[in-house]
């Protein structure tokens, strides 16, 4: 996994609540393998017309935010389905970090594991950070993972609370199951322990 | 002070701890189609299956409902076809059993898994799904996760978590005739809101939960991701020792005594304290109908659609502008005066014995009106609705009964709703899209789905199930 130390980027913002993963990759694509490219896929339905093509007013499509590698989104984002494409969909398009006041809970770890930021703000910093990257020319945010801070074009810093293992695993790029795999003599005598215990559940 | 049943289970299953997570040992599995990138990864990374025999999947989201006869000759599309190709020749490489095509017990991941007694109570049971909150009627932790986290419990048998904070939803108070327990978890996420439950787990307690039948919980404890709660749980009682009773992989002998004895302790303590409390009263209830784009945009039968002109908060406004405007409704419109093309019956909220029965006494002697799917959630469920005759009901109404699968619920079978086509439909998710392009769909309870199949409306099934003898 790619660490994620300090990132300086543009950044876009999507002031919509309760945005799900059929949403942001609708189910039909699931079963695409990986190597087509999911970026293709984020998005798909709403950042569409009727007719297809792509809506102007949708932040993602707007030249201004190309290239983002940071989503300031709103409540509830990632609500719904526990589909990691959803997670694909916006690392294959370039993000690594996605700000927001709540996320939804199967999403945010879907994004953990694959190094990808998500950090909550209340919701007025978050309306504030949209608004100002809406308004100013410069669409730009910088995050210091180490210092756990925000700070927006305009300069202002914001603090972030991020959670210590999750802070750990970005920075260091951590690959989970080799982690875990350090426990595995204490996974071996639980399971000892526990199949003595209940000796049906896995026999 | 007392323990919680979800902290009961979660002290059982704690590994080791770090910071505010805990390794937690995961007792079952679940995979479906979709899982093949949590493979794709084992294999990169050249892992081991820790407890192959701790897993099991099931062909259910890509099975075609129609044609089933021909086994995999029946998929057409070939994408389609090696999805399920695909689960086929990863658990047959890991030594995982597989419900597939022409299993006795082929169906949904959460309705074969307790009829098979795979789902017990007390276990911690991860699934590759959302809807794995399903299995928490019975009285297990259970919860869905994504495919990194799929290849994470397949090489460690593990999972960290922080622990989730504890909600107590207590339901009290005589159901209405024709009230479900749909519309009672309809109703909850009314209240609640779509992320209400974000970051707990839920406990479903009182009298009107106590009687309801275990399936009947399992609807309830299915829809809790629908407030945004990974998990859902109910205490398990005499019902679902009764339930477990025989189930190919229920304790047997010595082992059901010792089974039950641990079962029969996993409920909350009287003076344990949760996180927050929820009351709801189940006798002012009526049936429940979304009339939006999210769980949360429900309303009663009996009532109109609501007005986004009369919504302070500019943001819900927008969104309810929006959901009228994909719907093709009205503010103000009522909900009894909306025309629906098709109904669905089926998934794993509400596609079990149970609920045909319900759909059967309904449709009973009756035509549907407009196209009618029932798709039974397994094929157990479907032989035993086929040995109580209610095949013959649905298909002398004129409705399509149709081979066990998620089908509409997600769509992605080929089986879905055209662009502007409407639904009635028992599924869970009405989002954008959800059951095809373009597609609408107004979530209901299988009574009530059964009844707009009749008359092409919502009804109110509440007076009907008065006036008759149903057992709704
Ligand atoms: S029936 Fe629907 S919600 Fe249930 S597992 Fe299948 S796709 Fe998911």
């Amino acid at each position: 996994m790619e660490p994620l130390i300090k990132l300086t980027s543009r950044a876009v913002p999507l002031p919509l609540a309760n945005i799900n993963t059929d949403q942001l990759f609708p189910a039909r694509f699931i079963k695409k393998p990986r190597a087509v490219g999911y970026a293709q896929y984020l998005f798909h339905d709403i950042r569409r017309t009727d007719d297809g093509q792509l809506s102007t007013e949708f932040p993602l499509n707007q030249e201004k935010f190309s290239e983002s590698k940071i989503l300031v989104a709103g409540p509830n984002f990632g609500s719904g389905s526990s589909r990691e494409g959803a997670v694909y969909a916006l690392y294959d398009s370039g993000f690594r970090a996605i700000f927001a006041p709540s996320f939804g809970e199967i999403f945010a770890s879907n994004c953990l594991k694959n190094g990808m930021l998500t950090a909550r703000l209340n919701a007025d910093a978050i309306h504030q950070i949209q608004t100002e990257l809406t308004t100013t020319e410069n669409p730009e945010l910088s995050i210091d993972v180490a210092e756990e801070a925000l700070i927006t074009s305009a300069g202002t810093k914001i603090g972030l609370d991020l959670d210590p293992f999750q802070k750990h695993c970005l920075i260091n790029g951590l690959n989970e199951i080799d982690l875990s795999l350090e426990f595995d003599d204490a996974i071996t005598q639980f399971e000892s322990d526990y199949r003595k215990a209940f000796p049906w559940i896995t026999s | 002070m007392g323990t919680t049943l979800f902290e009961k289970i979660w002290k059982n299953h704690v590994v080791t701890d770090r910071d505010h997570e805990s390794l937690i040992y995961v007792d079952r599995l679940l995979l479906q189609e979709n899982s093949f990138h949590a493979f794709d990864k084992i294999r990169r990374e050249k892992r081991a299956v820790r407890n192959p025999n701790q897993a099991f999947a099931f062909s259910d989201h890509y099975v075609p409902t129609r044609n089933r006869e021909l086994g995999l000759d029946g998929i057409t599309d070939p994408e389609i076809r090696n999805m399920v190709d695909l689960i086929a020749s990863d658990t047959d490489a890991y030594g995982i059993e597989l419900f597939g095509i022409g299993h006795d017990y082929q169906g949904i991941l959460h309705v074969v898994g307790p009829e098979y007694g795979i789902t017990q109570p007390g276990l911690v049971i991860a699934g590759a799904d959302s809807h794995t909150s399903t299995h928490g009627a019975l009285g297990a932790y259970a919860f869905g996760i994504g495919s990194s986290e799929v290849a994470h419990v397949l090489a460690t048998q593990t999972l960290w978590r922080s622990k989730p904070k504890t909600l107590r939803v207590t339901i009290n108070g005589e159901r209405r005739p024709g009230v479900s327990s749909k519309d009672l978890i309809l109703f909850l996420i009314r209240t609640i809101g779509s992320g209400g439950a974000v970051g707990f787990a839920v406990e479903y307690g009182g009298d009107t939960v106590e009687q309801l039948s275990v399936e009947a919980r399992m609807t309830v404890c299915n829809m809790s991701i629908e407030a945004g709660a990974r998990a859902g749980l109910i205490a398990p009682d005499q019902k679902v020792f009764d339930y477990m009773k025989g189930r190919p992989l229920a304790p047997t002998g010595p082992d059901w005594e010792k089974a039950i004895a641990h079962w029969s302790s996993l409920k909350s303590d009287s003076d344990a304290a949760f996180d927050r409390e929820v009351q709801i009263d189940a006798s002012s209830i009526v049936p429940q109908v979304t009339w939006g784009t999210n769980p949360e945009m429900v309303v009663d039968v009996t009532s109109k659609i609501p007005d986004p002109a009369s919504e302070a908060d500019s943001e819900r406004q927008g969104r309810m502008i929006r959901a009228l405007e994909y719907m093709g409704l009205s503010a103000n419109q009522s909900i009894q005066s909306i025309q629906l093309d098709r109904v669905f019956i089926g998934s794993c909220t509400n596609s079990r014995l149970e609920d045909l029965r319900i759909a059967a006494q309904v449709l009973n002697d009756q035509s549907c009106r407009i196209p009618t799917m029932i798709v039974p959630g397994s094929e157990q469920v479907k032989r035993a609705a086929e040995e109580e005759g209610l095949h013959e009901i649905f298909q002398r109404a004129g409705a399509e009964w149709l081979a066990p699968g998620c089908s509409m619920c997600v769509a992605i079978n080929g089986d879905k709703l055209g662009s502007g086509e409407r639904a009635a439909s028992t599924s869970n998710r009405n989002f954008e899209g959800r059951q095809g392009q373009g597609g609408r769909t107004h979530l209901v309870s299988p009574a009530m789905a059964a009844a707009a199949s009749i008359t092409g409306q919502f009804e109110n099934i509440s007076n009907y199930a008065e006036a008759s003898s149903w057992n709704l």
